[in-house]
């Protein structure tokens, strides 16, 4: 079983991608038949044509054996930044430079043609990616035992599902023996089971000193994988370099036009007199909006208004991961054992998160006030607030539990 | 093979490797005949997928049909019986010319070669987008496999042809043979300037491709098929309309070929110094080559968006 280095560990070889100012210019002309450029004299097309700068000004370098994430919204200019990189599209200004053998894994199953058979395409695509034919014939039968695909190798690949067609083009690809593999979103494909099967492959690939170019819109993808992180928008780079940072980057990047469409629809839609007026998080020996440390204390302020008049209410809280998790759920009433009843107009609920044992990540605090006869929303404040957790280790999923191991020699 | 060895020896045997190979730069506007040499060589580098890209065309093409690529010669057999009766006994074409029917057949496979590799590279990357969008390859490899495969169709339709001049004895066995080289070279390098030039023009412009077949409709009569230059002599007189006429390359090809395959015929039947025009049709053949793939290079680039 292979061990992996911690990340910051992976040993890097010599440059294999230089990216010189890069830039590249799209232009979007409307008239495209040639009646329409004769009748206007191609005039039409010249005074409409839009310029769209898909990338500006892009500088990068990229060492061997490093795995690297391309970020950003779409439109960003990812997924033009590695067909640059790949040779596919051109750049307009500036140039690349990069040495070793580099597969493009865009599309699985490029060339793959219906009427041939699945060996026939696996000759096909295989010298599409590059390989002589006698280097397909010798990973032939590893490329079948990978796909696992048994004896359908021999039917025309029209007749096969959907799975099986992945299977086999993943299998081909795999095989090509590059140092270089660009990878765009093509992981987002197939079943679990063979997403995990990739994910695998991947490693091996790192391990063996493959440079690996990744663009993808799984953070979750970015963290485990990537050393270094590459966040675009509207065609520049905005920050390369280490992924935490870079996913908080984004992170905040996609926040800002939330946070300005929520403010926009907030107090206003309240049914009734009772109000969520805010909500804060604090932890003891923290400073406001510093990260909390998993394990301690964090205790949700929700201020409320408007109550006098209810009763039989409680408020409920929500701890919302990046991902849309639901990492832990409360209600003042489980808490309490009871609802509110005549309160004073004004005051604030703390709830005390007691050794909260959660995983690095940030949290958004879902607040909702709730009739506990009629179960109808009160008031809501969606992402109230929100806070960040840090753990000494990295983490997966929502909890943050201590674990300690204890090897034993056997025999 | 690489998982018996341990994956950090693999890992500093790569980093070795790479280190010593020298960068090679992707999109440099770098000079024309520089541009020419380089998609050359890289053509070259990719010659078994060549090869691949042909046979997936040729069977792609007759999948699933019984007859498979025999309805390929049928359509020139068909064409060949209709000019046979139509044009040469109902309009009597054929009184001046014996064996009227190898020599129509003989115009037909020349014409063929060079109509089939023009009209299947004008479609050949729109045909191949996902390729295109998705891969790196050199791209004049498509409008390339189109010429293949025309190559391919050509071969046969040679053979039925030299068959067709055994079975009625008069096999054309001398020096004119010879003909049928320069003549093969033409068709093959006008017809690739063409393929390749309005391919990448095809992209942008997606009539290109219903005019080039309008086009090879008016080069078909323009060239001595299913009629003899003879006859154009006798209309035109030895003037300049006449030299326009024969120095199309395509005439020049299909003349060449007739000389070659068609033993019938005086001297006469033919233009003078046809091996001289040939040489320089050929000569300018390359240098419109040479032309067709600097424009494809300069185009090439946005290929991978305009599709």
């Amino acid at each position: 079983m292979a061990i992996s280095e911690p990340r910051a560990a992976r040993a890097l070889g010599p440059e294999v991608i230089r990216v010189s100012s890069v830039s590249k210019r799209f232009v979007m002309r409307q008239d495209n038949s040639l009646k329409e450029r004769l009748v206007t004299l191609g005039v039409a097309g010249r005074k409409h044509r839009e310029d769209f700068w898909a990338l500006r000004d892009v500088t990068l370098s990229i060492r061997a054996g490093s795995t690297v994430g391309l970020i950003g919204h779409n439109g960003s200019g990812k997924s033009t930044l590695l067909k640059v990189i790949g040779g596919i599209v051109q750049p307009s200004r500036g140039g690349v430079e990069q040495r070793g053998r580099i597969a493009a894994l865009l599309e699985l199953g490029a060339g793959f043609h219906p009427d041939l058979t699945g060996r026939e395409n696996v000759f096909l695509n295989a010298a599409i990616l590059g390989l002589s034919r006698e280097e397909t014939e010798s990973r032939f039968d590893d490329i079948l035992a990978f796909a696992g695909i048994g004896d359908f190798i021999n039917t025309q690949v029209k007749f096969y599902s959907s799975g099986m067609y992945v299977r086999l083009a993943f299998a081909v690809a795999i095989h090509s023996d590059p140092d270089i593999l660009l990878v765009d979103e093509v992981l987002a494909v197939g079943d679990e089971a063979f997403q995990r099967k990739c994910l695998d492959k991947i490693m091996e690939f790192q391990e063996e000193g493959r440079t690996i170019v990744l663009v993808t819109h799984s953070m979750d993808q970015v963290r485990e994988m990537c050393d270094y992180v590459i966040l675009l928008d509207h065609g520049e780079v905005i920050h390369q370099g280490d992924p935490a940072e870079a996913i908080e980057r984004f992170r905040e990047m996609l926040e800002q036009p939330r946070q300005d469409s929520d403010q926009s629809t907030a107090p206003e839609d309240t049914k009734g007199p009772e109000t969520i007026v805010g909500a804060r998080v604090q932890s003891p020996g923290v400073s406001p909006g510093a990260v909390i440390p998993s394990g301690q204390d964090v205790v949700v302020t929700v201020d409320v208004a408007g109550v006098a008049e209810a009763s039989n209410w409680v408020c409920a809280i929500e701890l919302e991961s990046t991902l849309g998790q639901i990492a832990f759920a409360t209600s003042s009433e489980w808490s309490l054992g009871a609802p509110f009843e005549g309160t004073p107009d004004r005051f604030s609920i703390a709830f005390r998160l007691e050794q909260a044992a959660l995983a690095a990540g940030r949290y958004a605090v879902n607040v909702s006030l709730i009739d506990a006869l009629t179960f109808e929303h009160l008031d809501d404040a969606p992402q109230a607030c929100v806070f960040d957790v840090v753990t000494p280790e990295p983490t997966r999923g929502v909890v943050r539990i201590a674990t300690s191991v204890d090897v034993t020699a056997k025999g | 093979m690489t998982t018996a060895l341990n994956p950090s020896v693999v890992r500093d045997r790569r980093f070795s490797r790479i280190a010593a190979l020298p960068f090679t730069r992707i999109g440099a506007s770098e000079g024309a005949a520089r541009g020419s040499v380089r998609a050359i060589r890289e053509v070259f580098q990719h010659r078994e997928l060549l090869g691949l890209l042909v046979r997936r065309d040729l069977k792609a093409r007759y999948k699933d049909s019984t007859l498979g690529f025999l309805w390929s010669l049928i359509r020139p057999l068909t064409q060949l019986a209709i000019y046979y009766v139509v044009v040469g006994h109902f309009l009597g074409a054929a009184r001046g010319i014996e064996d009227f029917a190898i020599y129509i057949f003989a115009g037909l496979t020349a014409f063929g070669l060079f109509s089939d590799t023009v009209v299947g590279g004008t479609g050949s990357i729109v045909g191949n987008a996902g390729l295109v969008k998705k891969v790196y390859l050199p791209r004049e490899i498509f409008p390339l496999a189109s010429l293949g495969g025309a190559l391919f169709n050509f071969a046969i339709q040679l053979g039925i042809l030299l068959v067709a001049t055994l079975a009625i004895g008069h096999f054309p066995l001398s020096w004119r043979l010879l003909y049928a080289i320069p003549a093969i070279l033409l068709l093959t390098v006008w017809g690739l300037a063409f393929g390749i030039a309005l391919a990448a023009a095809n992209v942008t412009l997606r009539d290109v491709q219903y005019i080039v077949e309008v086009v090879m409709m008016l080069l078909f009569w323009a060239s001595p098929i299913v009629y003899s230059w003879s006859m154009v002599q006798g209309v035109t007189g030895n003037g300049v309309l006449l030299e326009v006429y024969t120095d199309n390359p395509v005439t020049l090809a299909v003349l060449g070929f007739q000389k070659a395959f068609w033993v019938g015929g005086s001297p006469h039947s033919f233009p003078p110094d046809l091996m001289l025009r040939m040489g320089i049709a050929f000569v300018l053949g390359l240098i419109a080559l040479f032309g067709a793939q600097s424009l494809f290079s300069r185009l090439q680039g946005d290929f991978a968006q305009a599709l």
